[in-house]
């Protein structure tokens, strides 16, 4: 085709001839676009709301009592269910203690080491499940480092532990309760140093004493760890300790310091500075944080299944016994119990949601699996 | 109530954010610490607020040494830059949480909070949260804030720096009628030197971790102690020369040395004159001027800025003249004239 018969070209250098690097501003067809949701759709509907339904069509599959006593009538089931919900505030209460902290110190300081401490907080995040189990294992188990004494002489520990968290938590109280001026400091409050050493030694003692003549903790018996309560919290709270610090953080780095400075300056103390300002602003980071994390620490199952030694009755939590509910061909038995922890999901789900638009931060990706609790 | 900062030093790492500062603000006065970012100004203000620990030195309120008090006991109200309101608390409660925090009774403190408001005219907003305010209006509740509790000392972070012009002028004159309304101590941070001069009766000039010169605007400006503050504020010419028989030559021109300055003969030193002390003639009657050809001439607005250079060395300078000076003078580019100095003052070498 000549040029000749071709419409003058156009005079305005945005419209430009075709061939040249510039194209034509457009929207993806039609077909491309439904293409595209269609196979979103049909991979979240094979993927996750098939399985999601099947699991609850299973459970209730003899009808609403047939679930019911699945749930309730076996007492190793009720167990686990106790277990769980034993095992699980225990982790998170500690988590929410120790992300607190550690996102304070993160966000509000810098101090050297602050780096490597970012960096050790995602740890359980990047180790297996079943490593963290068998670390645990390997430090208490009884071909561990600690398992003999322990088995041997465990309750002698107890006065030191006891000691060290009591001085751990006296610090902290000291901390929020110190008054804030040096004017006001008189007594104990002006020797802190003094104070705790010889509070803590008067209290070491005191619990020496009180195993030695009133055998509180009776010697020569072994203290269990590993294949106990202890063992799973441990290694649930390890598993799951990312979550709320991770959350805190961006929040607090986003809200700055300032109005807690402020708050300072006004005369508040440390523990109205935190009730009243830190508190508030943090609330839904923290909300979010403490939910994802129950949710993971529900779900739980490589490390705990390392450390607990699958004692129906004793130390099967809800996703063990929905393992050996499942090993045991008692269907309806192991959806039954995976539904409670499903519902569980779909109500994590939706609170998430809601929480989302409520933090400061924009753009926010949900890390981990908090709504996946099926790791069986 | 005066404050007293005495030898004060503090370092970040191997940075020095402050060495060896002593100032003193007279009770009632309303005083600017200016300088560049980075010249220590904020970490003083901080360190009298005791937001930040001085490494040495004393802060002392009156006669009573506070050095050691925490930011909570020390009774200054703090106002910072992007404003620290708590978000979650309306107006009325942001105002009157200094309040609430020393346990004063509720009723006390709405009266306080109304007295507030109204004093920085802000009558009727109580409930709205500070998101819904504008940011001169946030800031003025900040000022309400850091007043509400009945501060003996009110710092001022660059409290306008977060505002758009127009709101700032209206704030800085605000500032300065509040000032003299309540007149409690306050000592404000600023790096604009208008906002210094605009405001503040006494100004503290830094530089580097170091206090360069303090004085009133009028002192600081005609009277600069060092050439760093002869840079800082406003355009300053430099003429290079040397000190001969006690006199500083420059060119072809001598200048008489100012009293008090002591220079060794024969050295080389840097006289410093502002372009509104340059003055023109076209002819040389006696005394020697310097000569110098003109490049620019602009003589938009009230006052004629001539772009000029030195005739022996070529190095430009400028001279800032009213209509007035300029009617008989031919101010075209290239023609020749001489340049008078007054009111140099005279340092030695360049320092920067």
């Amino acid at each position: 085709m000549s040029t000749d018969v071709l419409p003058p070209p156009p005079t305005t250098a945005l419209s430009a001839a075709p061939g040249s690097a510039v194209r034509r501003v457009r929207q993806d067809p039609a077909w491309v676009r439904r293409t595209l949701i269609g196979l979103a759709g049909l991979v979240l509907g094979l993927l996750v709301v098939v399985p999601v339904a099947h699991v609850f069509y299973v459970a209730l599959q003899d009808g609403l009592g047939g679930y019911w006593k699945h749930l309730t009538a076996d007492p190793d089931t009720r167990h686990s269910i106790l277990l769980t919900l034993t095992v699980v505030p225990i982790a998170l209460g500690a988590n929410i203690a120790f992300g607190l902290a550690a996102a304070w110190a993160i966000a509000r300081f810098r101090f050297p080491g602050r780096a490597i401490l970012t960096a050790f907080i995602d740890l359980p995040f990047s180790v297996s499940p079943v490593v963290a189990g068998l670390m645990f294992v390997l430090i208490f188990g009884l071909q561990g480092y600690l398992g003999p004494f322990l088995r041997r002489d465990g309750y002698a520990l107890m006065p030191y532990a006891i000691a060290a968290l009591a001085l751990f938590v006296a610090t902290i109280v000291y901390l929020l309760l110190r008054p804030a001026s040096p004017r006001f400091r008189t007594g104990l409050w002006r020797y802190p140093g003094l104070t705790f050493v010889v509070g803590g030694a008067a209290l070491f003692f005191g619990l020496v004493w009180l195993q030695q003549a009133l055998e509180i903790w009776p010697r020569g018996q072994s203290l269990k760890i590993i294949f106990a309560l202890p063992g799973l919290v441990l290694a649930t709270a390890f598993v799951t300790f990312p979550f709320v610090a991770r959350e805190l953080i961006p929040v607090m780095e986003a809200i700055g310091p300032d109005e807690e400075l402020a708050a300072i300056s006004l005369g508040a103390s440390g523990w109205q500075m935190f009730r009243q300002v830190t508190l508030p602003n943090i609330k839904w980071g923290l909300a979010y944080g403490i939910i994802l994390c129950n949710a993971r620490a529900m779900g739980e199952f490589g490390a705990v299944y390392v450390v607990s030694g699958h004692i129906a009755g004793q130390t099967d939590t809800m996703p063990l016994r929905i393992e050996k509910l499942f090993q045991e061909y008692n269907l309806p038995g192991s959806f039954a119990v995976a539904s409670v922890l499903t519902l569980l999901a779909i109500f994590t789900l939706i609170a998430k949601t809601k929480l989302e638009r409520q933090l400061p931060v924009a753009g926010r990706t949900g890390e981990g699996d908090g709504s996946t609790n099926q790791r069986s | 109530m005066s404050i007293q900062v005495q030898n004060v030093s503090k370092r970040f790492g191997g940075f020095v954010a402050l060495d060896d500062v002593s100032l003193e603000v007279p009770d009632g006065s309303l005083l600017s610490l200016l300088g560049p970012s980075g010249s220590g100004k904020t970490t003083l203000l901080r360190i009298i607020a005791g937001l930040e620990v001085a490494d040495q030195g004393r802060i002392l309120h009156g006669t009573e040494d506070i050095t050691d008090h925490a930011a909570c006991d020390r009774q200054v109200g703090f106002v910072f830059q992007h404003y620290a309101l708590f978000r979650h608390m309306t107006v009325a409660e942001n105002v009157g949480y200094g309040l609430r925090v020393r346990g004063r009774p509720k009723s006390r403190i709405a009266e306080r909070v109304r007295e507030l408001l109204a004093l920085v005219r802000l009558e009727g907003l109580d409930d709205r949260y500070p998101s819904q305010l504008s940011g001169g209006q946030r800031q003025r509740v900040a000022l309400a804030r850091a007043l509400a509790a009945e501060p003996r000392v009110l710092l001022l972070d660059e409290p306008f720096g977060a505002l758009d012009a127009n709101v700032r002028h209206e704030l800085r004159e605000w500032l300065r009628r509040l000032h003299e309304e309540i007149h409690v101590t306050s000592i404000f941070v600023t790096h604009d030197q208008e906002e210094a001069f605009e405001v503040a009766d006494r100004v503290v000039v830094m530089n580097n971790a170091r206090i360069e010169q303090v004085g009133t605007p009028d002192e600081v400006y005609d009277q600069p102690a060092s050439p760093f503050v002869y840079h800082f504020l406003g355009k300053v010419n430099k003429f290079a020369g040397r000190i001969v028989r006690g006199r500083f030559r420059v060119g072809a021109t001598e200048l008489a040395l100012p009293s008090g300055t002591q220079l060794p003969e024969a050295s080389v030193a840097t006289a410093y004159v502002r372009p509104h002390e340059v003055k023109l003639q076209s002819d040389q009657p006696g005394s020697a001027g310097l000569g110098a050809v003109v490049r620019h001439v602009n003589s938009a607005g009230p006052v004629v800025h001539v772009s000029l250079e030195r005739s022996d060395d070529g190095s430009p300078f400028l001279a800032l003249l009213t209509k007035e000076e300029c009617r008989g003078l031919t101010l075209r580019p290239s023609s020749l004239v001489y340049a008078f100095l007054k009111n140099a003052r005279i340092f030695p070498e360049e320092a920067g």
